[in-house]
């Protein structure tokens, strides 16, 4: 007898579906798509009809046309770039034991979540007038487009090393090692059995490094001077200098556009890449570097050095350069208001203010994207993949449209936020959010299903489940979420400086700020306080990748699933390394 | 309570065009311990998920005590499952795992504490509450995932491959000892498995599927001795099948003219010949070439190449082995011979 499954069983997942996605959605709505309609239509929408007519003025004009072309090409060469630097890099990190590795990881990640004003400060002091290249070779340059492709190349190294890297390090040697055995070369046995396995991720991470590239803002804004422009760049200089908002409208729906085209290509690259692939421990699979992997070694120690460490040192350095020698004569002042008005406070207060953005930010992202991951962990389908698309918007999206959109949208009841603090955490956790999206979710997903059915089968209500299965598995997880959440609302600009009141500027705010005056006090207080900021970006990033001290979480892996470590016991079987849908546990994101 | 403790009705699970259960009815009654047997993906695992409430009917039935269970979540079912590959808690040590159960059914802890040192030494692994599950081997695991399992008191425990991947000898040990600990806790036990040996030394009645539905229910005994179709009887290892006429009690078969036991079923079928009704007794009976032969603890099993018929596959002792090539003849014992319906 045929009879139907009652309507409350299969209502259930769906409600709870439903509820999990709810506040994610709102939350877009209100703080995304709504300021950014907002800010559309006032550009478009001129006595009560749609001005259409001027998205084919404005894509007419040869100098939008120029942004354009140089916004792709630039993307393309940085990335090509960016691969061809990193990819030995990813290799080094994943594969060689070497002293050091855990902390020089570390380093390389810093750029990552550095704001873009501190990176664009670091390359003009390394580049630039009075820059190292200058002082040495008499070179400078801040004026070629190679500023910009370097600076690009420094921030995204992190990306593919982490991408690339983190599924390389997870890839079972013993695969390549089956080839070998079969007869296969070693660099047919690479090419064969590695690189297939790799490829997808090295798609994404190329894709990933086009999109971050592709609405570049602060680099492009203090390197490119007054002839280059990407769009990001130029919808800033619309809606902030020129005051063309139809022209920026226009500009933020072509980058919109451009940005859900380059998120569909990731996201099918991401599903190419879960297909089952045979996983290990990382702990593992390193080896200490023997014959030419020595000479790779020391390569890739110098790239680092030149590309990364030494904007960071030149940066801190020129801080402490003062204008009666070496010392803090720089720190000193910003303890101070100054004479002219560039601060209605000390500079230094934004430090605090800065922290406490930040701690907001992160726990709104923590909440949004928490609930969000859960429910991308528990329904799969078209619907929920245009979700997680929907999630990574606001990373492409111009945060000037985002920033200028707070502003003229939520300024009337019911969402009155003008006198609010939250206003500068919202804007700030719309970056975050994809960020915990992306470091919860693969974690989320290699939780195996049958440890929460096994819960429940003993008792456990799924709320239960939940807290006393999921959230120690994922604890680690969130930890690094929320560090990663609050380095890039640290960081956060573009829209920060639209929304961030006069008399609490956060630390981007005020190095641009400061910046934007000429004069040595002014650029030494830049540098001093870009220092501080790298720092404290720093710091959160090293504290992340120091292991938890917990005697049980140190042996649960950080991605439970490919391996437990019971796989070593003898007759354990049953623990072994099986097919997982591969997506490494980093974050596919970096704050602009 | 009279009637059944678990009864399934017509219970059918479909994944898109598969139908991992077709219509099936089973009862377990109280303190009965139960064995589903069966190749992979012939929906035994599907079987007990459903049990469980993991996996949602299409159609049918489970009750327990008498009550239906649709829509009733798995936490509220109070079922225990032992999984395959044990599904230990890694972030938890092994007490903690083993007092999971009581603590979501709000057990006080100390009686919990009490009943999980109670369940450590009842597996054989006392004093190992304070242990990481990442330090045990997979015969420990699996010791503490029963007694993870047991902790809560389940009305029925079901059991998925309890012993599926542990090497020969500990699952030799380990079954019997399972067996007295079931005999001794009255503990109601469904378990699933696809190997024959583990289901008749654990089960009262075995039941054996085939692509999502009943083959054959019964005893061990039975099951063995009246294997109710060339499946179940090609499952359990036995391959002597050969096409026959039966007429009365006696079979026309390729390999000649065999003895079967009367009352049968008559006409065109299929007879079996369970290898230790193939002997090698060097009279007037079938010549057969010895094609391989292999070892099998005390005795040795033959691999035969008949003149005349399928191969035979026949049971002798360690002594009286012939080499292989060697010419031998055999005849058929009517005791071991099974007319298939």
């Amino acid at each position: 007898m045929e009879r139907p499954r009652p309507l409350a069983a299969r209502l259930r997942p769906l409600a709870v579906g439903l509820g999990l996605t709810a506040l994610p959605l709102a939350f877009f709505a209100a703080f995304f798509a709504y300021p950014v309609a907002a800010i559309v239509g006032r550009g478009l929408r001129q006595g009560g009809r749609w001005q259409w007519g001027r998205i084919g003025d404005v894509l007419g004009d040869p100098s939008v046309r120029h942004v354009l072309w140089f916004t792709c090409w630039q993307a393309a060469a940085s990335t090509a770039l960016t691969l061809a630097v990193a990819l030995p890099g990813a290799y080094v990190f994943a594969r060689l034991d070497f002293p050091g590795r855990r902390l020089l990881r570390a380093v390389v990640t810093v750029p990552f979540v550095l704001p873009t004003v501190v990176a664009g400060s670091a390359f003009l002091a390394l580049l630039g007038r009075g820059g190292l290249t200058d002082t040495l070779f008499g070179a400078r340059l801040d004026t070629s487009v190679w500023a910009i492709l370097i600076a690009h190349v420094f921030f995204n190294y992190a990306v593919v090393v982490r991408t690339v890297g983190g599924l390389w390090a997870q890839l079972d040697p013993r695969q390549e090692e089956a080839a070998r055995v079969l007869g296969a070369g070693r660099f047919a046995a690479w090419r064969r059995v590695t690189l297939p396995a790799l490829a997808p991720s090295v798609a994404a991470a190329g894709v990933m490094v086009f999109l971050f590239t592709f609405t570049s803002f602060g680099v492009v804004q203090i390197l490119g001077g007054p002839t280059r422009a990407t769009l990001e760049v130029e919808i800033y200089r619309e809606t902030a200098e020129i005051f063309d908002l139809p022209a920026a409208a226009v500009l933020t729906l072509l980058q919109l556009a451009a940005v859900v085209a380059i998120l569909a290509v990731h996201a099918r690259t991401l599903r190419r890449r879960e297909s089952a692939l045979r996983l290990v421990d990382a702990a593992g699979t390193a080896h200490r570097p023997r014959g030419g992997e020595r000479a790779l070694l020391a390569a890739v120690l110098a790239v680092v050095a030149v590309l990364i460490v030494l904007p960071l040192a030149v940066l801190a350095a020129r801080s402490l350069d003062g204008p009666h020698g070496y010392g803090f004569a720089f720190y000193r002042a910003l303890g101070s208001v100054g004479d002219d008005s560039t601060f209605l406070v000390p500079p230094l207060q934004a430090i605090g203010n800065s922290l406490r953005y930040a701690a907001a930010a992160t726990g709104i992202a923590l909440l949004i994207g928490g609930l969000a991951a859960a429910a991308l962990t528990r329904r799969a389908g078209r619907v929920m993949r245009g979700f997680d698309a929907l999630l990574m918007l606001p990373l492409g999206t111009s945060a000037v449209t985002v920033g200028f959109g707070f502003l003229i949208s939520l300024d009337k009841p019911p969402l009155d936020l003008r006198d609010s603090w939250l206003l500068v955490p919202l804007a700030q956790a719309l970056v975050g959010v994809p960020f915990v999206v992306r470091v919860m979710l693969p974690v989320l997903r290699a939780v195996d299903q049958r440890l929460r059915e096994a819960a429940a089968v003993l008792g456990a209500s799924p709320l239960r489940v939940w807290r006393e299965v999921e959230l120690p598995l994922v604890a680690r997880a969130v930890g690094i979420a929320a560090g990663f959440a609050f380095a890039v609302s640290l960081g956060e600009f573009g829209a920060t400086v639209f929304i961030a009141r006069p008399d609490s500027p956060t630390l981007p705010v005020a190095v641009a700020r400061l910046l934007g005056r000429p004069g040595e006090m002014n650029y030494g207080q830049a540098m001093a306080l870009s220092t501080i900021l790298m720092v404290v970006c720093a710091a959160c990033l090293l504290i992340l990748e120091v292991p938890l001290s917990s005697p049980h979480a140190a042996r649960t892996p950080a991605v439970p699933g490919p391996q437990t470590p019971a796989a070593k016991a003898p007759d354990a079987g049953a623990a072994g390394p099986r097919p997982l849908a591969a997506e490494p546990a980093e974050p596919a994101g970096r704050a602009r | 309570m009279s009637g059944p403790l678990l009864r399934i009705e017509a219970a059918t699970v479909r994944f898109g065009a598969r139908t991992a259960l077709d219509a099936v009815t089973l009862e377990v009654a109280a303190h009965e311990t139960v064995c589903v047997l069966g190749p992979s993906g012939s929906g035994k695992s599907t079987l007990l998920r459903a049990v469980a409430g993991l996996q949602p009917l299409d159609a049918g039935r489970v009750l327990l005590d008498g009550a239906d269970q649709a829509g009733v979540p798995p936490h509220r079912r109070g079922v225990g499952l032992m999984f395959q590959d044990h599904q230990l808690f890694p972030q938890r040590d092994v007490g903690g795992n083993v007092a999971f159960g009581p603590r979501m059914h709000k057990v006080p802890r100390g009686r919990r504490e009490e009943r999980t040192a109670e369940l450590l030494d009842m597996v054989g692994l006392p004093g190992a509450g304070a242990r990481a599950v990442a330090t045990l081997s997979g015969g420990e695991q699996q010791r503490v995932a029963l007694a993870r399992a047991l902790a809560p008191e389940p009305r029925l425990l079901m059991l998925d491959e309890p012993l599926g991947q542990l090497d020969r000898s500990l699952r030799d040990r380990l079954v019997v000892e399972l067996r007295r600990l079931f005999d001794r806790l009255g503990t109601t036990v469904l378990a699933v498995t696809h190997d024959q040996s583990e289901a008749f030394a654990l089960a009262d009645r075995v039941v054996v599927m085939r692509d999502g539905r009943i083959e054959q229910a019964g005893t061990p005994l039975e099951v063995w001795r009246r294997p109710a179709s060339e499946f179940v009887a090609r499952f359990l290892g036995f391959d002597n099948i050969a096409e026959a006429d039966v007429s009365g009690a006696v079979a026309e078969t390729a390999w000649g003219r065999l003895a079967v036991p009367d009352a049968g079923p008559q006409g065109r079928r299929r007879v079996l010949v369970r290898p230790t009704g193939v002997r090698l007794d060097g009279g007037a009976g079938l010549p057969c070439e010895v094609a391989a032969r292999g070892f099998r603890g005390g005795h040795v099993v033959l691999r035969l190449r008949p003149e005349r018929g399928p191969w035979l596959d026949a049971e002798c002792g360690l002594r009286d082995a012939p080499d292989v090539g060697e010419r031998v003849t055999v005849s058929f014992d009517p005791e071991d011979v099974v007319v298939l319906p």
